[in-house]
């Protein structure tokens, strides 16, 4: 039923001061794929089962990720008008206990708690607060604002956190060129990897005036290590919904598409449902709030591709065809998804827009360096202590996302970091002084792209690592440029013998070869950056390179008992 | 593969062809998002069937106003599209660079000499599809494996190996 945003905004109020303050408590269950992945299944369930058998009145609700990933599953628990106190790696056993003496104990199972957010100045003794955790602390949460806290399926809670209200205020007291200006503004770059300016993308967009013009956002996501797309859609999908209205709005645009790989089931589901909503609110469709602006919005599918990330593969995705790249020029913003007018933009990107437009460019312009402005939602993941997704200020070093956020490593001593894809490249422990921003890491050699870093101990054979990368990137070139699909498959081979112990003086130089044939003659980044994984490895580690390019050597890594389980493949 | 499916087995490739063409029609017609294409019909037949059946190239074909040749060419483009009918379970054992790092290599051996296959494809029994994932989208849990697109985080080889041969009901 349409309302007008101070009815949604009320009821949406209401709604919370029930769930925080009222007369239940309210269990929060980390239900995002990665508490999925680590069992929050029974955890919830366990939490039903005691509440049922307890005869615990209780709101139990399934709510995204907060990113610590290693502390999952998590269950947390708010009396009314009390402290949320976060209990971590919990046991589907343990759940019954913990709200015998929490819930109806009135007292938290300190032992077992890892921290807590007070209410107002309301806090239990012996429980760190969150906001002190040093993985916590540094983060400054702007996409992820939401991501853990909400029931990512009740637009309602969403609202109560501050949701829609950017939208309200853009078409109720903004043109459509303000909404542009306040991007152009911020210096918003794009996060899915090229790092472009936003605001100037949605300039080449907004002048048309062709009757049908489209926003299209990129969840394809296939970058082995990141998962800060898929992240945000299952933890706060109305975030990415109200950027995606507000890029509409700016643009002069009136059809957006979330472009989802089938069957990541968390995510779709949340969008799908978020999307449902607005349309229910009165929030998309025809005549948003009542005003002249209308957009429809709608979730669009790929298959298993890599190369459908990019974007126009992307557009013929949509379409329904191969997800092969097209020759550019013409660029979307003139002859996009079925000829019209298009922009694209990653997940990430387009998270920020309404806090962009709730405070204004300039204030996001004062978080992050000269740069790059605002945060970075960078995913941690390999030998390190504390894996998971966190959004940080940009200019933070490598090592003090390394260190104080992800704890250090887990083995002696990092040896090699694999950042922005599989396509990114490696980086040594010499470049880990390095600020996280665009133009930094692309210095260094390596690239912040979406955001994975992945990390390597140690026991890391860095020929070994590359392969797993470059046989990535050979198993998903779309075949439609020969350089990229058989330059990478001659690069899998070359790297196969030298993992073997069989390689030939002059594999490096024939590698280098068939890298730069592969920068000039594709027409994407698949093709153009495939020799990335191999030149970065060079600078920080040619030795263990070099003195594989001869015979006689002993097999490695993963090849170390003679097996190697791999796939390759060429598209037809 | 959509929530519905979760936790239950393939089944449904029996039937007649023309059983199959009707629930190949059913499923072409049932998809309720505004845009309908080749990609997005054969999408919505593998949710149903869990492999493309033959008669369903051409079915997609007529529905989308194209031609056997470009669905085909579309169908055989995308790696989660097959063919055949899949096993009971779809094992995805990941090999992505986070869980590669975090020993893949061994979980993919140890589930390969559990269930008696060295590649992808199915078990003798047809209870097991082993596939090799690029990403499950849960590296902060690597290694991960997934049935039936549920995923399991921080396996090892041991757990791995007892997970299948649950899965083979030993």
């Amino acid at each position: 039923m349409p309302a007008t945003f101070e009815q949604i905004a009320e009821q949406a109020k209401a709604r919370w001061q029930a769930l925080t303050a009222g007369k239940r408590p309210w269990i929060r269950v980390g239900y995002a794929i990665s508490g999925q992945a680590a069992g929050a299944d029974g955890v919830f369930d366990a939490a039903i089962a005691a509440c049922n058998q307890q005869g615990i009145e209780a709101e139990v609700t399934k709510v995204g990720s907060l990113g610590l990933n290693y502390l999952e599953p998590i269950l947390d628990v708010t009396l009314p008008n009390g402290p949320r106190v976060f209990y971590a790696n919990v046991n589907p056993d343990e759940v019954a206990g913990i709200l015998t003496q929490h819930v109806r104990g009135g007292k938290p199972v300190t032992a077992r708690a890892f921290a807590q957010q007070p209410a107002g100045a309301t806090a239990f003794d012996g429980i760190p607060k969150l906001a002190d955790l040093p993985e916590w602390k540094m983060q400054v949460r702007l996409a992820m604002r939401n991501c853990g806290n909400i029931d990512p399926h009740d637009i309602y809670q969403y609202v109560a956190s501050g949701g829609y209200s950017a939208l309200n205020k853009a078409l109720t007291s903004m043109t459509s060129d303000q909404v542009l200006n306040e991007v152009k503004g911020s210096a918003l770059r794009g996060r899915g990897g090229a790092a472009f300016p936003t605001g100037v993308k949605w300039s080449f967009l907004a002048p048309s005036k062709a009757p049908l013009k489209y926003v299209l956002v990129n969840c394809e996501e296939g970058d082995p290590g990141a998962f800060n797309d898929k992240g945000i859609l299952e933890s706060d999908p109305h975030t990415l919904i109200e950027g995606l209205l507000l890029a509409g709005y700016a643009t002069n645009s009136n059809y957006g598409y979330v472009f989802i790989r089938h069957g990541h089931d968390l995510p779709v589901n949340a969008t799908r449902r978020a999307i449902q909503q607005c349309y229910e609110l009165g929030l998309a469709g025809k005549n948003i709030l009542g005003t002249n602006f209308s957009f429809d919005i709608e979730v669009a599918f790929t298959g298993d591709s890599y190369v459908a990330g990019e974007e126009t593969a992307l557009m013929e995705a949509i379409e329904g065809k191969r997800s092969a790249p097209r020759f550019k020029p013409p660029f979307p913003a003139a002859f996009g998804l079925w000829g019209r007018p298009s922009n694209i933009n990653n997940v990430k990107t387009i998270a920020y827009v309404p806090q962009i437009v709730q405070n204004g460019g300039a204030w996001f312009k004062s978080i992050g360096t000269q740069s790059s402005s605002g945060t970075a939602i960078v995913c941690l993941t390999g030998h390190i202590k504390r894996p998971g997704m966190y959004e940080i200020p940009m200019g933070l070093t490598i090592r003090q996302v390394l260190e104080d956020i992800g704890g250090g490593v887990v083995g002696q001593k990092i040896k090699l970091l694999q950042t922005g894809g599989p396509l990114g490249g490696v980086l040594g422990p010499e470049a880990f002084d390095t600020p996280i921003d665009f133009d930094a890491m692309s210095k260094a050699g390596a690239i912040l792209g979406s955001g994975g870093i992945i990390v390597g101990n140690e026991t890391v054979e860095v020929v070994d690592l590359i392969r797993n990368l470059v046989a990535f990137c050979q198993f998903e070139s779309c075949g439609k440029c020969f350089p990229c699909r058989l330059g990478n498959t001659h690069m899998v081979e070359v790297l196969d013998r030298m993992c073997r112990g069989t390689g030939r003086t002059g594999d490096l130089d024939l590698m280098a070869r068939i890298g730069s044939a592969m920068k000039v003659g594709s027409l994407c980044g698949h093709g153009q950056l495939g020799y990335n994984p191999i030149s970065s490895a060079l600078k920080f580690f040619g030795e263990e390179f070099k003195s594989r390019g001869q015979t006689g050597q002993k097999p490695l890594g993963s090849f170390h008992d003679g097996s190697m389980i791999l796939p390759t493949r060429t598209r037809p | 593969m959509t929530t519905a499916h979760h936790g239950t087995s393939h089944t449904g490739h029996g039937g007649g062809h023309g059983a199959n063409r009707d629930r190949i029609k059913v499923a072409l017609t049932g998809q309720k998002q505004p845009t309908k294409t080749v990609l997005s019909s054969l999408l919505a037949i593998q949710d149903e069937f869990h492999y493309i059946p033959n008669e369903a190239i051409e079915e997609t074909a007529q529905f989308c106003n194209s031609t056997a040749n470009e669905v085909w060419s579309v169908a055989s483009f995308y790696t989660n599209f097959r063919f055949t009918p899949p096993g009971e379970y779809t094992l995805d054992v990941c090999w992505g660079p986070s869980c590669h790092l975090m020993g893949a290599q061994k979980i993919l051996k140890a589930v390969q000499d559990k269930i008696g296959l060295d590649k992808e494809g199915e078990t003798p029994d047809k209870k097991i599809t082993l596939r090799y994932n690029t990403c499950l989208g849960s590296c902060g849990l690597a290694p991960c494996i997934a049935v039936n697109h549920h995923v399991t985080g921080r396996v090892t080889a041991e757990s791995a190996a007892q997970l299948a041969s649950k899965l083979l009901g030993q």
